[in-house]
């Protein structure tokens, strides 16, 4: 497949292609500059391409280059499954034309890259910073911009513009026209503009959204982020490739587990590694045990947020009981750090299978007790039933992916289209829902549990003996006689203690299928010991972009409702 | 607390800011300005399993006018720096601030531009909570020993306390 689209691209633009590429089986092209629209829109439209989701644009900054930026699309396809990466170059000052109306998922992760760089993007609809303040001066992950220089910025963003407001104000006059007039004789417009967050319950502490009501309805909203943005990637490019591994723990802070395996699984893949069979075999346990924390409290807040209190309580027992077996695995509840590049921090301790065993039993009594009381509850239907509704084409244009997709109707999970740690070996279903609604949002939620339970049950059954971690002495320590009597493993050890892990220079994509859509971590590395860039792909970055779209002409309750349902962690959606 | 029941089934005496204190104490309504990780472990805390209610301090408000114990769950951003000064000038007196987690008493291992390195440098604090995130048996540690100093402290203190903060 990777072959034959670079062969396709080249045919079609070789005058436009500088370089081509597939190291890793990544298939790579750098075009210019001034054909980057017309390239992308070619992959988006070929029918053999078909790069319906756009996952990210990550920036890259290389100072010492003429063209300083490297601003990078990554393409997956769900319909051929291809997978492509494409590269431009762009000067300080210069500008790249926009994709956004190709993939309307575009229009944040440009934001982003400009934001962080200085990028600009022509022809952008909404050319704002993204994560930064909008008083924040310089740009945070240029090389040149120092890690530890924080800015004090005071003035609150006005989300919503004044031709907005007016605009919508002029509408709304029309359509009452005749209706309500003030005592000058004039028409009245009563829309009211409200700030929803980022200090708000329902906004989970870090989200801020302005809408303009009529009544109950939002005519219209603005949504802005960044109030969690603790930096990740700069501070990534800081330290070793070991020492990350407790950043990606407060990614996505609910399943700390699989953001673990996540990370060093793109690692790996630019080690060229393989893990022992035990590991893998424990990692597909650990990350659906994280899926599993994850679902529950993403329906259990999201319950609380309709009303519902009592399922609260429910899930976050049945959670309790899977953090019990999670302590004594790894000895925090919450922040993992379960993994190792190349293995696992530590062996399962003796027991765990039946204390897992039993904690499974709980959640299963949980979801149980939860289904009953919801599902058919005429209340929760009428709450979660058509509210925040999306569609197919629309969520992929999005860039959703995960079970938020799912509840679309399309069954794109990347354990079974592109399969990780011998996914494809496990027995389990793809729940997909119809509407794409609240309602189905929570249903795949909960019958996900189901399955990963499956996987589970199936994981621990094949269990094999071995190893933990690879004895491969660019990534483990040496046993510790061989390190005091052999040269070789003390100077293993020296260096592995002293340098850190040393990753080939290369640059790769590595993703899985997170608790809450694709979980990728896009890496450069120049060999040195550590990360020249590394760019997450969130999978609820681009969800949280569609939220405003997907509240107007619904009533502020309801977009409670919704936006519990996205499952947005903002530790994730901020980095 | 000192009481001295003089008539048995009437009245009881007692000096009024340890009646005072003594109600305070176990009425500590908690604001959480959750938003991060620790969030998550305050919503453990709330849970049924450790259930903060038996210490008296079930009743999350979530508007800084209704509560006098700031719970500043998770990492502080400098673009969340300007709304949590706002949050706790929004308090009334006699209020508290809990410094949930590293993230919120330095940083933590977030030292970077975008990151406030302590809430102390923004609002005064009065207890720091260790943990990354802090277990739901460590924040209600935390809460107990806020109560024995609610129990001791009078106004005065608290005056005293609240008098040199230049919070806008």
């Amino acid at each position: 497949m990777t072959a034959k689209s670079l062969e396709l691209l080249q045919q079609r633009f070789g005058a436009e292609l500088v370089e081509v590429d597939d190291y890793l089986g990544d298939a790579s092209v750098t075009v210019r500059k001034s054909a980057v629209h017309e390239v992308l829109a070619f992959c988006k439209d070929e029918p053999t391409l078909r790069c319906d989701l756009l996952l990210d644009i990550a920036g890259v900054d290389h100072p010492e280059r003429e063209e300083r930026f490297e601003v990078v699309y990554l393409l997956r396809s769900l319909q051929t499954g291809t997978r492509l990466r494409l590269k431009t170059t762009v000067a300080d000052g210069d500008a790249v034309s926009t994709v956004s109306d190709l993939w309307r998922s575009a229009n944040w992760a440009e934001r982003e890259v400009y934001d962080l760089y200085g990028v600009r993007f022509e022809g952008h609809p909404d050319p704002r910073r993204i994560l930064c303040h909008h008083e924040f001066e310089g740009h945070a992950l240029r090389k040149d911009y120092p890690i530890g220089k924080g800015q004090m910025c005071y003035v609150p963003e006005a989300l919503l513009t004044d031709q907005q407001v007016e605009g919508s104000h002029a509408l709304d006059v029309e359509s009452r026209s005749g209706q309500l007039q003030n005592v000058d004789g004039e028409i009245a417009s009563d829309l009211l503009a409200i700030n929803l967050g980022p200090s708000h319950p329902a906004m989970h502490g870090a989200l801020r959204v302005e809408a303009l009501l009529d009544g109950e309805t939002i005519v219209d909203a603005r949504s802005e982020i960044g109030y969690l943005h603790r930096c990740f990637e700069k501070e990534a490019e800081d330290h070793t490739w070991q020492q990350i591994i407790p950043y990606t723990d407060r990614l996505n802070y609910v399943s700390a587990l699989t953001n673990n395996v996540a990370y060093v699984h793109a690692v790996e893949k630019m080690l060229q590694l393989e893990v022992p069979e035990r590991a893998r075999v424990i990692r597909v346990i650990v990350s659906e045990m994280g899926r599993i924390m994850d679902h529950l409290v993403c329906v259990g807040t999201n319950l609380v947020d309709i009303g519902a209190l009592t399922n609260f309580w429910y899930f976050f027992n049945a959670r309790e009981y899977m953090y019990e077996v999670v302590e004594r695995l790894c000895g925090e509840r919450l922040t993992t750090s379960y993994t190792r590049i190349g293995g696992l921090y530590r062996d399962l301790y003796e027991g765990f299978e039946s204390d897992l065993r039993f904690a499974l039993t709980k959640v299963a009594e949980g979801v149980k007790d939860v289904t009953g009381l919801v599902q058919r509850n005429r209340i929760f239907m009428d709450r979660a039933i058509g509210v925040g509704a999306m569609s197919a084409e629309d969520a992929i244009d999005w860039g959703w992916t995960g079970p938020c997709l799912r509840s679309t109707g399309v069954d794109y999970d990347v354990r079974k289209a592109f399969p990780y740690l011998g996914y494809e070996t496990y027995d389990f279903d793809i729940p997909v829902g119809e509407n794409g609604d609240c309602y189905d949002r929570i249903l795949c939620r909960i019958e996900e549990i189901h399955q990963s339970m499956r996987i589970i049950d199936q994981a621990l059954k094949r269990l094999p003996d071995g190893p933990i971690q690879s004895p491969d002495r660019r990534v483990a320590l040496p046993p510790k006689d061989e390190v005091y009597n052999s040269i070789e493993g003390m100077m293993n050890h020296f260096k592995l203690v002293f340098e850190g892990i040393q990753v080939p220079a290369g640059e790769a994509y590595g993703f899985i299928e997170g608790a809450n859509g694709e979980l990728g971590f896009y890496i450069v590395s120049d060999g040195s010991g550590n990360p020249y860039r590394m760019k997450v792909r969130p999978p609820c970055f681009p969800i949280f972009s569609s939220f405003t779209e997907l509240v107007k002409g619904q009533m502020v309750a309801d977009a409670i409702a919704t936006l519990g349902g996205l499952n947005i962690i903002a530790g994730e959606l901020d980095r | 607390m000192g009481v001295a029941l003089e008539h048995p089934s009437n009245y009881i005496t007692t000096k009024l800011r340890q009646a005072v204190n003594w109600g305070r104490k176990y009425s500590l309504w908690p604001m959480p300005y959750g938003t991060a990780c620790c969030a998550i472990e305050f919503m453990g805390t709330v849970g049924a399993f450790t259930d903060i209610s038996r210490f008296g301090a079930e009743a999350v408000r979530f508007s800084p006018r209704q509560s006098d114990l700031l719970l500043v769950a998770g990492t502080i951003s400098y673009k969340q720096a300007p709304i949590l000064k706002r949050i706790y000038a929004q308090m009334a007196e006699p209020k508290w601030v809990v410094a949930m987690g590293v993230c919120a008493s330095s940083g933590g291992f977030y030292d970077n531009y975008g990151t406030v390195q302590g809430i102390d440098t923004l609002i005064p604090t009065d207890l720091y909570v260790a943990g990354c995130p802090p277990t739901p048996e460590n924040l209600l540690s935390a809460l107990v020993q806020l109560q024995e100093r609610v129990d001791r402290e009078g106004l005065e203190v608290l005056k005293e306390r609240h008098r040199d903060s230049q919070i806008a």
